[in-house]
């Protein structure tokens, strides 16, 4: 992807404020996202994952604070805008599918009521044209655009997540931002809604930055994946590159943490321990007191990102591996 | 497993089905939670049962917990009927040997008690042969045996000085402390992070060593089944539509919906592949059903024969059966009627 980012975070730090101190929630975490292209954020519930989409979006509220670095989306600098300001980009150029999307309707509105309500916040339509969009987002989502006129209650899970979807390509924004949408789900159709994601994508060219706790489902489907831990990027890289020889010991311990239905039945072990508060992470690496490898200089050495090959890694084993060099 | 096995089950159940009546006096209608569910779960065994939300496993948990009785169907412990189970001693008795292990950690402990409260209420009510110092001994040895050390410290915090999965231990020492045969596991790895899900799959292979107990492992997640269990059970819309060794159900799945769901399960092992599956069709809510299979409106192979007669569990292959009417059989399946069969038929 040559083309100019639309998304560039840089040097991202959020904290909550709680009463012992600053909690670093996103600490220091930069990417680009080039136009059309799929992002896939992982990590356990804690990681700050959540707290990343959130920032991106500028939709934190206190405690939560972003204290350093900067969001530009399509040039423009987000962190310290205000609503106001924030409003043209909103829906329009970049909108949210929020976790439990299942449950983010308002049960005693109709969905074609609600899309509407959207579409007045930002843009003065004719009713017609209101109407006709709110059939056309169902359509492309595959939902019979008599559903309009439904309520959340009478449709069924899967198809309240896609109409969710379908509202946040009201304005066919470039960047959709997904907060494990599929995780109240069964496989069969979560796997359908990735597929649909997918084609839709293909179709509209938006950009999507999926965040799950769930690595495999994205395996198929994300073009880079960032591996989150304790509020950092643990790793990042091209989405094979990371699953065929993940470099980080936790990526790889999260991998094998994922039991196969082919293949042999092996016996796996997870990893081990709980990941650290973040009030007082530890000073050196913070996955060392779990890491399987570690170091004794880990505990100490805070590690930067280093490049191995194609990817990203947050740690000391590949210090001395100089980027692109064996790529 | 032997070829025919001739142990008495230590739970059975047979054409067990729960119905719930919903809507109000006007317009009431008949939910089918589940129907006609055949189950055998033997000594040192542990089944998993896996299907999607609402399919009816979580019914089937509570059915078997005597937390709902049986709209039809009868439940046989050690060849026992339940439905004879009279006085209380008899049902706490039962509850002793079948305690269940709840999905939500978080929700399940109560937050205002010491660990040592749940554990030792289950030691008073259901050890009664225990004097104190022996309820002191037993609850540290099955805290000891769920990996939570050292015990006696443990035992005197609350919960909320335990992760999730920590808490999900407790939750097994508790079953554990009513010195039970048979575990009923609801989803106890859901609401927990992937890197310590296998610690606790890890568990329930433990206890069934160290303790000889069964588990039944209710799970959606068929990768985890696959990983713990002996025998898999798929639930469709309320009734069991496979059953079989775990690994012949997943080499060799029979009935169309169990194809449907291995196929869905996302694999990052498994080389790229986005465009083979793409179903969109969810399980119906089984309101007043009318016969005829219940996947038909979404299966690829189904006859004239799907809309009208409901499929029963036919053998298919060795221990090995499928409610499908299409599916076929491996060559050398013995030839027996049905009815005969059923036993066998999920073992």
């Amino acid at each position: 992807m040559s083309s100019a980012p639309i998304l560039e975070v840089t040097d991202l730090v959020v904290e909550y404020a709680a009463p012992q101190g600053q909690v670093g929630a996103v600490d220091h975490v930069s990417f680009d996202l080039a136009p059309g292209e799929f992002l896939g954020v992982v990590g356990e519930s804690g990681c700050g994952k959540s707290t990343l989409l959130f920032a991106i979006a500028q939709l934190l509220s206190p405690p939560a604070a972003i204290t350093g670095g900067a969001v530009h989306f399509k040039g423009r600098n987000l962190v310290g805008l205000t609503d106001k300001m924030l409003a043209a980009s909103r829906w329009q150029d970049l909108s949210v599918v929020m976790q439990s999307a299942m449950n983010a309707f308002n049960p005693v509105k109709t969905i074609g009521a609600q899309f509407k309500d959207a579409i007045k916040a930002h843009q003065k339509w004719s009713k017609d044209k209101i109407r006709e969009r709110s059939a056309e987002v169902l359509r492309l989502v595959g939902i019979d655009p008599i559903h309009v006129k439904s309520y959340p209650h009478q449709l069924s899970g899967g198809m309240r997540q896609r109409a969710m979807i379908a509202m946040a390509l009201l304005f066919t924004p470039e960047l959709i931002i997904m907060d494990e949408p599929t995780s109240a789900l069964d496989v069969v159709a979560q796997r359908s809604l990735m597929v649909q994601i997918k084609e839709l994508q293909a179709e509209l060219g938006f950009a999507v930055i999926f965040v799950t706790h769930d690595m495999s489902l994205v395996s198929h489907f994300s073009d880079r994946l960032a591996v989150m831990y304790a509020g950092q990027i643990a790793e990042i890289g091209a989405t094979r590159a990371v699953f065929d020889s993940p470099a980080h010991p936790y990526s790889k311990g999260l991998l094998d943490a994922f039991p196969s239905i082919r293949g042999p039945r092996v016996h796996m072990t997870g990893i081990p321990g709980n990941p650290p508060a973040l009030l007082n992470p530890p000073p050196g690496c913070r996955f060392a007191p779990r890491c399987p490898v570690v170091l004794p200089r880990c505990h100490d050495t805070p590690p930067e990102l280093y490049p191995v090959r194609d990817v990203l890694v947050r740690c000391l084993l590949h210090e001395n591996v100089k980027g692109g060099a064996h790529v | 497993m032997s070829e025919t096995d001739t142990r008495v089950p230590l739970l059975r159940t047979e054409k067990l089905t729960r119905h719930f009546t919903i809507g109000n006096l006007f317009s009431r209608t008949n939910l089918h939670a589940v129907d006609d569910a055949d189950l055998v779960i033997h000594e040192r065994e542990i089944v998993a049962l896996a299907g999607e939300s609402g399919s009816g496993k979580s019914t089937i948990a509570r059915l078997l917990a005597m937390v709902y009785k049986p709209t039809a169907g009868e439940i046989y412990f050690r060849d026992k009927p339940l439905s004879s189970l009279r006085s209380r001693t008899d049902v706490l008795g039962y509850r002793s040997e079948v305690p269940m292990v709840f999905q939500d950690p978080f929700a399940s402990l109560n937050p205002a008690h010491r660990i040592s409260h749940g554990i030792m209420r289950t030691l008073k009510l259901h050890r009664r042969e225990l004097d104190a110092a022996g309820r002191q001994a037993e609850a540290e040895r099955v805290l000891t045996e769920v990996g939570l050390t050292p015990a006696g410290e443990v035992l005197n915090k609350y919960p909320y000085e335990f992760s999730g999965g920590q808490r999900q231990r407790v939750g097994f020492a508790q079953a554990l402390a009513a010195k039970p045969k048979l575990i009923l596991a609801d989803e106890p790895v859901s609401m927990l992070d992937v890197s310590i899900r296998i610690g606790l799959l890890n568990l329930m292979a433990e206890l069934r060593e160290k303790e000889g107990v069964s588990l039944l492992y209710i799970t959606h997640d068929i990768a985890s089944a696959r990983y713990v269990s002996d025998r898999l059970v798929i639930m469709y819309a309320g009734q069991i539509v496979e059953t079989g060794a775990t690994e012949d159900v997943l080499h060799n799945p029979k009935h169309p919906y169990t194809q449907l769901l291995l196929s869905a399960v996302p694999d990052p092992r498994a080389p790229l592949r986005v465009t083979a599956q793409t179903d969109r069709g969810e399980p119906p809510k089984v309101i007043n059903p009318t016969p005829g299979c219940r996947f038909r409106s979404r299966c690829p192979l189904a006859i004239d024969i799907c809309e009208r007669v409901d499929p029963q569990p036919r053998l298919l292959g060795i221990n090995h059966s499928a409610a499908c009417h299409v599916a076929t059989a491996d060559p050398n399946t013995p030839k027996v009627a049905v009815g005969a069969t059923e036993q066998d038929g999920h073992e």
